[in-house]
């Protein structure tokens, strides 16, 4: 059987998702590069893919998928195995927290945490200086989201439950970017949260995917 | 049995996105409003509903839930799992590259252009053409990409009725209250698609519900 493909650079975060789901449920995968810089994700080729011009792209034998959330859902369907089962689509109940934490984590996480990644991480490389004022705004953003998370992360070991799900995974993108920033530090005022971090970034699948980050 | 609650105001196509599903699905359910005037959404009582303090929070039994989609998701599942196409990898699988493209790319791209015509007169502010221009535009840009997929396809997951197609119509209902419902017309099998949705019985009673009242 063919492996799968993924379209994008791992480490695009969007990308990276998709890797992380591929790598708990131990399918074969190819990455193709599509190169960002000339343009490429906007050539007829790659719209063939994803009509809106975005990373990823995926292809399972005659499917083609995009976005990294949908591709995701789809490799933990598909592959899942009776170790790993982290859609929980057999229960009603804990299938929708997952859902709803995904959700969370794409429309508080992502948006308080991503500008910091840009500003520290992203404009740099091109040259430029990061803007500490929209920093400071995204660092407080960030407090009173992580405020939710350090509550809930007190209650259960991950965020849908007692039981590791797409919804942990879905946020180490990310979080991987802001611990290599000055602001890692933040997570100290959140036990859980810090706790529940390393637990994600601990596992086997998990380190396979970040050991190829290169160290900032 | 308890019927679901669903926690919000119906001027929200956010909660609206979840009536549509709990209309489509058949499931019994309550509208329990929550007062923005009062900042109600930041109680207490609603805080433990939705710690974001937004709406919909969603009820059923002991699960409470919030998130429009998660809760539409639930609802689906529980009572009109078809929508959903689990059993079928191929058909979910495109059903979900569907509803992700709604949040992505259809809604972000509404959103603004909905919050500059609908909610700042609301609150006395004024509407900010540009944004509601630059947005229009990157609309446009997501609609050829509709016509493209509706054209070789009934409905957006493939040649079935889903949930993909049903979370489009809160934000849709509402983009007909603004003076840019026409930018449909340009699409002639989107607005085949949506005029399908319209005739639903339960699209109908949605919209009548979110007319604001005399």
């Amino acid at each position: 059987m063919a492996p799968v493909k993924v379209f994008g650079p791992l480490l695009s975060p969007n990308v990276t998702r998709v890797i992380l789901s591929l790598e708990e449920v131990g399918v074969e995968y190819e990455i193709v590069n599509v190169d960002f810089n000339t343009g490429e994700h906007k050539s007829p080729q790659h719209l063939q893919r994803n009509p809106f011009g975005q990373l990823p792209a995926f292809q399972d034998g005659e499917l083609m998928l995009f976005e990294s959330r949908a591709i995701s859902r789809h490799v933990l369907r598909k592959y899942k195995t009776s170790e790993v089962n982290l859609l929980r689509e057999g229960n009603t109940s804990e299938a929708a927290l997952v859902d709803v934490w995904l959700d969370v984590e794409a429309h508080q996480y992502d948006p308080a945490i991503a500008p910091i990644i840009y500003q520290l991480i992203v404009v740099p490389m091109s040259g430029g200086t990061p803007d500490q004022k929209l920093i400071d705004e995204s660092l407080e953003k960030m407090k009173k989201v992580l405020d939710v998370y350090e509550a809930q992360l007190s209650k259960h070991k991950y965020l849908a439950g007692d039981f590791v799900s797409l919804a942990d995974l879905s946020h180490l993108p990310y979080t991987v970017h802001f611990m290599a920033t000055p602001f890692a530090s933040v997570l100290d005022s959140y036990p859980s949260v810090k706790a529940w971090v390393h637990d994600l970034l601990s596992r086997p699948a998990v380190q396979r995917v970040i050991s190829q980050f290169p160290k900032y | 049995m308890a019927p679901m609650k669903l926690y919000g105001a119906t001027v929200s196509w956010n909660v609206t996105r979840c009536v549509v599903a709990l209309e489509e699905a058949g499931a019994e359910y309550q509208i329990v409003p929550i007062d923005f005037a009062t900042a109600e959404h930041k109680s207490p009582d609603h805080l433990a509903r939705n710690p974001f303090g937004q709406v919909p929070a969603f009820q059923d039994g002991d699960l409470h839930l919030w998130e429009s989609r998660a809760i539409c998701k639930y609802v689906a599942r529980k009572h009109k799992p078809d929508l959903l196409r689990e059993g079928n990898l191929k058909e979910s699988a495109m059903m979900e590259v569907c509803l992700e493209v709604e949040a992505n790319q259809y809604t972000a791209a509404l959103n603004p252009i909905l919050y500059q015509c609908l909610v700042s007169p609301m609150f006395g502010g004024t509407t900010d053409q540009k944004v509601v221009e630059e947005n229009l535009e990157k609309l446009k840009k997501v609609l050829e990409v509709y016509e493209a997929r509706l054209a070789k396809h009934k409905y957006l997951a493939g040649d079935f009725l889903s949930l993909a197609d049903l979370n489009h119509v809160s934000v849709t209902l509402c983009l007909l209250a603004t003076p840019h419902a026409s930018v449909f017309d340009a699409y002639p099998h989107v607005k085949a698609w949506w005029d399908g949705l319209m005739a639903r019985p339960s699209v109908q009673k949605v919209a009548a519900l979110m007319k604001p009242s005399a």
